[in-house]
């Protein structure tokens, strides 16, 4: 193509300017989003380095490789790494930080020193967390609940708290940032019916950041305030009640669940057209179920509380919506289903962890349902059921467009393509893996096999034997990338502006963009997706 | 060869049949959906797989098929719902004459006493076929009570009871399992529910020495700790009589109205000043801290025969018809 050559040559945000401190001090959110892929990697190893711990753990029945308590710190270590220091920010604080002022025609985020600001925050809470892992851990597992997080363990809750507690503002800033740029920010022409997909859905994410994060932001104050100084707010001896923090817990975690999948449903539907040559099947639907997921999601939290003794009519109100917000997450996989009917369908990696994507979230999202339902659900909570529900949702679901997302955009974001066999290779890798990781844990789930367990009952040991090997596998998958996509920044073809041939304002610049995105500022005059007048991309890239 | 590698756990109650008819109604809806969902996809997708010459046909969407697939799922889930739902209800509606055993759980371990005064640690007996009902509360932390061949689980709670029940229907040995996550030895926190044939039962029940039965206790307690003083059956004390009063309608001070349950009898015993009986004065001391979570169930346990059949029945559930008032207190 035309661009290839020039965009060698071109100025771009990458080598604009050279240096620690132009990086340190930079308000382009395109490096800022660079900054947060680096610092989530290096989270994304020591939460995974903590699931290599419990894997292996859990090969024998008896407790032998850890000690009960290093085996507790090991879990929340791995719960808490992975949700507040790796997936909440993942896609959003990269992806979304890169993408959104361009999507929207925009020459960066409405606040772009706040942008920089919310990457200290992270980096400070990721340092207070880790000064809190090499003095000691804490071992409450990831949910805190009192009375064993206020006045019975031992370890650094203060510490762990007050690190989560600073992260949080880090999410609420990148929150409010998007939300302004959506308002305010949009080109010439950018009507919110001609939003990208991946904008709606990163708008519902940081409404639910700006509403939810103050809560957890409270009840962690709580804790810490209920250690320091004994107030007795969850300390039943004391006319306090435990149960309380598990209502504001969940008012937040619940919703934070649509913070880590919604962000990856974004990318699917940005995927999904792309690689099907078409408009995707039923926008209107689409984007407004991520609305109605974000607004539901608010009020479900207690689904997670039914065997925790609230009463009997509050629990069959909860389930109901429960069930409820499941609809507009169908919604969404029978939309992209649909998109498939009549396109031009092609296997490029990014469309593959797509349909990774799609079938491993179905399943995620299915046996939300056993969980949402009152019955089965008593017999399957706090055991590893719930286990594999959530990874099927959150490692499964969201980390699979994470994936495809990077690699989508990847020749975009560092101007080189990634060699397309090896990603095919990993994207299959990790679909195996995961199921041989997780699928187990369904039936040790409904065997009986409680959650949080250091050793077990002989019984289960086969199942779990094959989860872990499992995870052997899916490790090598998720390393692969790593390696290759490493290996394309020197070595991979140069991208063109447009590899794909995909629709968005972000594919009209060069690869990789100027500081300023744009050389002047676009004008839309189409709905998104509008396929029809593009090409098809050129087989450069889809070597095969 | 399925001692090491079992897929389905055993069953042995009431509910685990029901529980699994369920769970197997929603595996079978789901891996439906599931591979609908596969089929649909990898059918498309090879369909309409990127071949030269032929164009994707650009389609916007369908009103109608949006609603189909709203609607139709929805009904679908509202099956499910009502299933669990009447499921859930019947877990936690014991029946009225269920034996009782008072379960205490603090780190890391279960203490429990049968009504008739036996205690068990990290152990429970119970006859196959007999309702049997859990009231439970924690010293420490939060922990759960998980009996996964029973399908019941509930959370046990400093501070307060919580309940749970079920019938046994298979005898066998059976997992007990702490599934609430409560420090150290979480793992360690479990136990065997062994449950007898009726006559292996009696004879359990009848070996090793009982001082008394929990009412029995309880009403020593009640004498020792001066309740006796306020609390009368003959005149009206200073405090309301408790004859009759478990599991009937309180009015409050405050205008509400409250069942007397287990955990409300108990909450009036520890801190009687939460919730004030309408027409008397809060002069009831605070027994909160004075007495151990031991003492206290034998207390709730006597208050609670206070409303059963006639006087020496209590404790003895299966000879008392519901609604019965008693004619005498002992
Ligand atoms: C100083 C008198 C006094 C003593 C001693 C006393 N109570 Fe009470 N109790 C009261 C009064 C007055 C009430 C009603 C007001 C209230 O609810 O606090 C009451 C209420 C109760 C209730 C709730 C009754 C209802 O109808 O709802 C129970 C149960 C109870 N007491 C049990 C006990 C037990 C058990 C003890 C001994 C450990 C005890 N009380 C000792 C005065 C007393
Ligand atoms: C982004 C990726 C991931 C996220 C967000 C995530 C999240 C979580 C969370 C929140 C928990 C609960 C921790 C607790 O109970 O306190 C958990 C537990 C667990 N995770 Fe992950 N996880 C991820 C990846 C993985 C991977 C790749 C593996 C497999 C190697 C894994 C294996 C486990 C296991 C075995 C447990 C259960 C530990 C126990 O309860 O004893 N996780 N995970
Ligand atoms: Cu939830
Ligand atoms: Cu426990």
């Amino acid at each position: 193509m035309a661009t290839l050559a020039v965009s060698g040559e071109r100025k771009n945000y990458l080598n604009a300017e050279y240096g620690i401190r132009s990086w340190l001090f930079t308000t382009d959110h395109k490096r800022i989003a660079l900054l947060y892929l680096l610092s989530i990697t290096a989270f994304f190893f020591i939460g995974g380095f903590a699931a290599l711990l419990i894997r292996l753990e859990l090969l024998t029945p008896a407790g032998d490789l850890l000690s009960a308590d290093a085996y507790n710190k090991a879990f929340t270590m791995h719960g808490q790494v992975m949700v507040f220091f790796f997936l909440i920010p993942s896609i959003p604080a990269v992806l979304g930080n890169f993408l959104i002022p361009m999507m929207v025609g925009a020459k960066d985020l409405a606040f772009p020193r706040i942008n920089l600001i919310s990457w200290y925050i992270y980096i400070i809470a990721g340092i207070l967390y880790i000064h809190c892992l090499v003095t000691g851990g804490v071992d409450t597992g990831w949910t805190f609940y009192p009375t064993f997080s206020t006045e019975f363990s031992n370890t650094k809750v203060i510490e762990a708290g007050l690190a989560i507690f600073v992260s949080g503002f880090s999410s609420i800033l990148t929150g409010l940032n998007f939300v302004v740029t959506v308002h305010r920010m949009r080109a010439p022409g950018m009507t919110w019916s001609r939003l990208p997909l991946f904008v709606w859905s990163h708008y519902a994410t940081s409404i639910i950041m700006l509403l939810g994060t103050p809560v957890i932001a409270i009840t962690l104050v709580l804790v810490v305030l209920e250690r320091a100084l004994n107030l007795g707010i969850f300390d039943p001896t004391r006319g306090g009640d435990p149960v309380l923090f598990q209502h504001l817990f969940w008012f937040y975690s619940h919703p934070a669940v649509y913070i880590m999948i919604l962000p990856s449903m974004a990318v699917i539907s940005e995927i999904v057209p792309c690689f099907s040559r078409k408009r995707v099947f039923g926008y209107n639907f689409v984007a407004m179920s991520s609305i109605a997921i974000a607004a539901i999601g608010f009020l479900v939290w207690a689904h997670h509380m039914f065997v925790a003794g609230i009463s009997l009519y509050s629990a069959i109100v909860f389930s109901f919506l429960s069930f409820l917000v499941a609809v507009p997450s169908a919604v969404k996989v029978f939309n992209w289903t649909a998109t498939l009917y009549k396109g031009s369908i092609s296997f490029s990696t990014p469309m593959l962890y797509a349909f990774g994507f799609i079938g491993l979230f179905t399943i995620g999202g299915l046996t939300g349902l056993f969980l949402a339902s009152l019955g089965t659900d008593v017999h399957i909570h706090d055991t590893y059921f719930v286990i594999a529900h959530f990874h099927y949702v959150m490692v499964g679901g969201a980390v699979m467009g994470y994936l495809g997302g990077m690699h989508f955009w990847w020749p975009k974001i560092s101007g080189r393509m990634y060699p397309e066999g090896w990603g095919r290779l990993a994207a299959l890798i990790v679909f195996i893996g995961f199921n041989l990781t997780f699928f187990p844990q369904f039936i040790l789930g409904y065997l009986g096999m409680p959650r949080r367990y250091w050793q077990y009952p002989p019984e289960y040991q086969v199942l779990n034997v094959l989860s872990t090997a499992g995870a052997t596998i899916l490790a090598v998958g998720y390393l692969l990338p790593m390696v290759y996509l490493l290996w394309s920044l020197r070595y991979g073809k140069p991208a063109p502006d447009n590899p794909w041939q995909a629709t968005g304002l972000e594919w009209q610049t060069s690869s990789p963009p100027p500081t300023f995105n744009f050389d002047e500022t676009p004008i839309v005059t189409q709905e998104a997706y509008e396929y029809e007048n593009m090409p098809l991309p050129e087989e450069v890239t889809l070597e095969r | 060869m399925f001692d090491n590698f079992p897929i389905w756990p055993v069953a042995a109650s009431s509910h685990a049949f029901w529980e699994d008819l369920l769970y197997l109604f929603l595996v079978a809806v789901c891996t439906a959906m599931t591979l609908l969902i596969f089929a649909a996809v990898a059918i498309l997708a090879t369909k309409y797989r990127r071949r030269h010459g032929r164009e994707a046909t650009p389609i916007h969407g369908s009103l109608l098929l949006e609603i189909t697939w709203s609607v139709l799922p929805m009904g679908v889930f509202l099956v499910m719902f009502v299933g669990g739902a009447v499921l859930f209800f019947k877990m936690r509606t014991p029946p009225r004459d269920a034996a009782e055993v008072y379960v205490v759980a603090k780190q890391w371990m279960w203490k429990l006493q049968h009504t008739e005064g036996q205690r068990e640690i990290n152990e429970l007996h119970v006859p196959v076929g007999r309702d049997t009902k859990l009231i439970m509360t924690s010293q420490d932390v939060i922990h759960s009570f998980y009996v996964p061949a029973f399908r019941v689980k509930m959370d046990v709670i400093p501070g307060r009871y919580t309940t749970m029940w079920f019938r046994p229907t298979r005898a066998g040995t059976y997992h007990l399992f702490c599934a609430q996550y409560c420090g150290t030895m979480h793992s360690g926190m479990i136990g065997e529910v062994i449950v007898m044939e009726p006559a292996d039962y009696q004879a359990w029940m009848s070996g090793g020495p009982v001082a008394g039965s929990l009412a029995e206790n309880g009403q020593a307690l009640f004498q020792q700790l001066g309740c006796s003083t306020c609390h009368r059956f003959d005149v009206q004390g200073r405090g309301p009589n408790l004859i009759g009063i478990y599991g009937k309608p309180v009015q409050l001070e405050d205008g509400r109205t409250v069942v007397a349950d287990e955990d409300y009898i108990r909450e009036s015993i520890v801190n009687s000043q939460a919730k004030i009986v309408s027409g008397f004065k809060p002069i009831m001391p605070i027994f909160q801290g004075q007495i151990s979570d031991e003492q206290l169930n034998a207390l709730v346990a006597y208050v609670k025969s206070l409303s059963q059949a006639p006087a020496g029945q209590a404790g003895t559930p299966e000879l008392k018809s519901p609604g019965t008032q008693p004619e005498s207190p002992k």
